[in-house]
């Protein structure tokens, strides 16, 4: 029962020398091996690199060495570069395609001793909310294999959840983070904007990107946040904030924290069930000494409009990169631009297509300023509507998602109601905030449902702080899907 | 609403079959619809947003070091000679 363990509860046994990093990767090795033909939350696994790297850091413990992560198994979402191992973003057009070196995020795992494997399934390029973009097909959530795990990050979040692994990566670019957490029932963390290097993670909109852990519990985030976290020259817009001792904010202790509920918050597609237990875990926070405030949001409502605008855009400039002459897959042409046209038009997905040509639109000269220029402008307000709440309050408190996962295949055919489910999430990233996903109940149908707390930008203390004091007071993330 | 996509497909160089075209078509027309949204806001004399970090013009000093080598670079090129990537002819 290795595989279920907690990073802390792993890197115990392992400094008592009850387990070895061997045991513990094997252990994630054989549930792969077990559930994830029914799950798909890999697309590929190199098994015989894992356990040299397991070996090598149960040498170094042998020596006498202890690092933050020695031996602990991480799972590594398919966006992130892993030198000599395979990337596609779960796209075609990256053909087969292998990374030259290591992402900063990678380097430093490596760094704390961690084993670094597998590349977890997403949606292509991370597009998308349900995982079903991905050119490698779905992963499947955990909890009913019918329902879609979220996305982008489905399959790190069906990874952790289903306990192939004891923590993964992913990214969060309106939600990839903290979505498929919700609907898979584990925690997920978005960093703030700058506070983790993106360098080797593979862009998909530049100013709203950001890495961040996926874990079994808050305890496990803020070790994750803590190896990965910092400033990075490879990346120019990493911000050289000094990084705090996030362990050190888990003291269980809310009394005096302002918790605000926005007003805007409380809209049409909210499942009742969903509502119920949010609000049941603010009630929790309330009764541990939280004080919480009804505050506004006014420009809510044009957070997932100014979202597609800016995202897309950004997408349109960064995947012309792909263009079949510095890697991946090539389809021949007459002349440069045909080779280009058939290797896109074959390489990506349609969800991808959609999203560049409409990025492509809104940055077309005559359209620029109606559309880019202007999403530009109501981002400035969305972000002064935040920045004015954090002046009352120092988190605020919702929904992860309106509703629990919904079934594959269900929203497939409207593009437009699949980006209306990223509601509650979009406005973190156009903030440039900090935001995380606990488990907060179950749905009658037995799916999970996550409370999302935000913070300010670097106000990742006082998110772990709240998010673990809850965690402490109830035990949903300790549920576990069955998967024998 | 539909939406007049070549013009935005010739310049993101994406070859479509005429079945995506016609999929792709209506429902970019409603995306865009949607976010017309924005235009029942007044913006006049708000600064727009690029990013959400303090930072601006960071730079270092242009200093050679070291970074991946020509055979790293090229290993995942579909088509290279000689150390460089080969492209289709474009001049006759």
């Amino acid at each position: 029962m290795v595989h279920f363990l907690t990073i802390h509860q792993l890197l115990e046994q392992l400094r008592t020398g009850e387990l070895s990093s061997r045991e513990a990767t094997q252990a994630c090795l054989d549930r792969v091996e077990k559930v994830d033909g029914r799950l798909n939350a890999f697309i590929s696994v190199d098994a015989s690199d894992a356990l040299a790297q397991a070996d090598a850091a149960d040498q170094s413990r042998a020596a006498g060495e202890d690092l933050p992560m020695l031996g602990v198994p991480v799972a590594i979402k398919d966006v992130l570069a892993v030198k000599d191992q395979p990337l596609n973003c779960a796209s075609k057009i990256l053909g087969e395609f292998n990374s030259p070196y290591d992402a900063t995020v990678i380097q430093k795992l490596r760094a704390a001793g961690a084993v670094v494997f597998g590349r977890l399934n997403m949606d292509e390029f991370a597009m998308g909310s349900s995982n079903e973009n991905s050119a490698f097909g779905s992963a499947r959530n955990p909890w009913n294999t019918d329902c879609i795990p979220g996305g982008s990050s489905g399959g790190s979040a069906v990874a952790v959840a289903a306990d192939e692994c004891i923590a993964s990566l992913g990214s969060d670019t309106g939600g990839s983070i903290r979505q498929p957490a919700a609907l898979c029932g584990c925690v997920g963390l978005k960093p703030t904007y700058g506070r983790v290097s993106r360098y080797g993670l593979v862009a998909f909109a530049s100013s709203l990107d950001q890495v961040g852990p996926f874990t079994k519990d808050v305890r496990d985030a803020a070790t994750l946040l803590q190896v990965i976290a910092g400033a990075d020259e490879q990346d120019s817009t990493n911000v050289p904030e000094p990084v705090p001792d996030y362990s050190a904010a888990l003291s269980g202790d809310v009394k005096g924290l302002r918790i605000g509920l926005p007003r805007e918050y409380q809209v049409k597609g909210l499942d009742p069930e969903v509502k119920a237990a949010t609000d049941a875990a603010v009630k929790q926070l309330e009764a541990l000494g939280a004080e919480v405030k009804e505050i506004t949001l006014p420009h809510t409502e044009y957070a997932i409009a100014t979202y597609y605008i800016i995202a897309t855009a950004e997408a349109s400039a960064n995947l012309a990169r792909f263009e079949g002459v510095r890697y991946g897959a090539r389809l021949d042409g007459a002349d440069p631009e045909e080779m280009n046209r058939k290797t896109r038009g074959a390489g990506f997905g349609e969800e991808v297509k959609r999203r560049i040509i409409l990025g492509t639109y809104v940055l077309s000269s005559g359209y620029y300023d109606a559309y880019y220029l202007r999403a530009q402008k109501v981002r400035t307000l969305i972000r002064q509507d935040f920045l004015k709440a954090f002046e009352e309050v120092d988190l605020i408190a919702s929904p992860t998602t309106p509703t629990p996962a919904f079934k594959i295949g269900e929203k497939t055919g409207d593009p437009l109601q699949m980006y209306l489910s990223d509601i509650y999430t979009i406005s973190c990233n156009l903030a440039g905030l900090c935001g995380i996903s606990v488990p907060c109940g179950f749905s009658k149908a037995g799916l999970p449902i996550g409370l999302q707390l935000l913070g300010k930008p670097f106000g990742e203390p006082d998110l772990l702080r709240a998010a673990h004091a809850y965690e402490q007071a109830t035990d949903w993330h300790t549920h576990r899907p069955n998967l024998d | 609403m539909e939406m007049d996509l070549s013009r935005a497909v010739k310049l993101a160089r994406i070859e479509l079959t005429p079945e995506e075209e016609q999929r792709l078509a209506p429902q970019l027309g409603e995306v865009l619809q949607y976010v017309k949204k924005l235009n029942e806001l007044d913006v006049s004399g708000v600064e727009p947003t690029a990013h959400a970090t303090p930072l601006s013009n960071v730079t270092r000093e242009d200093e050679p070091r070291e970074s991946l080598s020509q055979e790293d670079a090229l290993r995942n090129a579909p088509k290279t000679a000689n150390g460089l990537f080969v492209v289709p002819k474009i001049v006759e």
